[in-house]
């Protein structure tokens, strides 16, 4: 599946990158497993998503949990602990 | 309720914002303005700016659902939120939340509800200047707890 995926903050910083569009493998269903198969797709990768439990997401534009199912997202975001306000 | 919810680099006038919330109506008996302010120390030591980075799209998205969601829980006649992105050097406004009500319990509760969303669930992050380096400030847990107390039991069980 083709997705369109976005970084923000220091999960953008050590991707190296803002966004790119992945062809996840079959067999990724949530947003966990997404995270996994990320974290081996290179040094940068693993150490951005080395602690993924506080890692935050979402998927077209809103947050969801790590074991919501990707199928049908068109953009998922990974960022971490927001600090707005 | 009139809802205005801005992303924006350049500086916010909060009088401005009141006045077109109570501008030709005489309905709106309450008030409340909230600023966030960038501060020169953060941890007892000074900071040259602070720089937030946000998610556009997603960050409107976000803030909007928060204003619908207070006008469904208060008789609220108006809300402005107005965040600002970009670099901010301390003494500069951050955030505006400004809410309008027959009578001021309303526009206190909303007001706060609204920033503990914000500071929680909007999607923006700070990064601190400070002695030459630059690095992301760490959500803090008084925030989330902030923010919990308006959940309900089902609704604080589900972001568990």
């Amino acid at each position: 599946m083709s997705v369109r995926l976005r970084y923000f903050a220091w999960v953008r910083e050590r991707v190296g990158k803002p966004e790119e569009v992945v062809e996840a493998p079959p067999g990724i269903q949530t947003v966990a497993e997404l995270m996994a198969w990320l974290a081996s797709r290179g040094e940068e990768y693993a150490h951005a998503f080395e602690s993924p439990h506080v890692i935050r997401a979402a998927i077209d534009h809103r947050h969801v949990r790590a074991d919501a199912a990707i199928e049908g997202a068109g953009e998922i975001a990974f960022f971490p602990p927001m600090t707005g306000g | 309720m009139k809802a205005t919810v801005l992303l924006q680099r350049e500086p916010f006038d909060a009088a401005a914002e009141v006045a077109k919330l109570t501008r030709d109506r005489n309905d709106i008996g309450a008030v409340v303005t909230f600023t966030g302010i960038c501060r020169a120390l953060e941890d007892g030591e000074p900071i040259a700016a602070l720089t937030l980075e946000h998610y556009p799209g997603m960050a409107e998205a976000e803030i909007e659902r928060h204003v619908v969601e207070a006008g469904e829980r208060w008789a609220l006649l108006g809300a402005t939120v107005i965040h600002r992105y970009g670099r901010i050097v301390p003494g500069e406004d951050i955030v505006l939340v400004v809410t309008a009500s027959s009578h001021r319990e309303t526009a206190f509760a909303a007001a706060e509800f609204l920033m503990d969303y914000l500071k929680t669930r909007a999607p923006f992050w700070k990064q601190v200047e400070k002695a030459g380096n630059k690095t992301w400030i760490n959500a803090k847990p008084t925030d989330n707890a902030a923010a919990e107390r308006w959940m309900a039991p089902r609704k604080r069980q589900a972001a568990e």
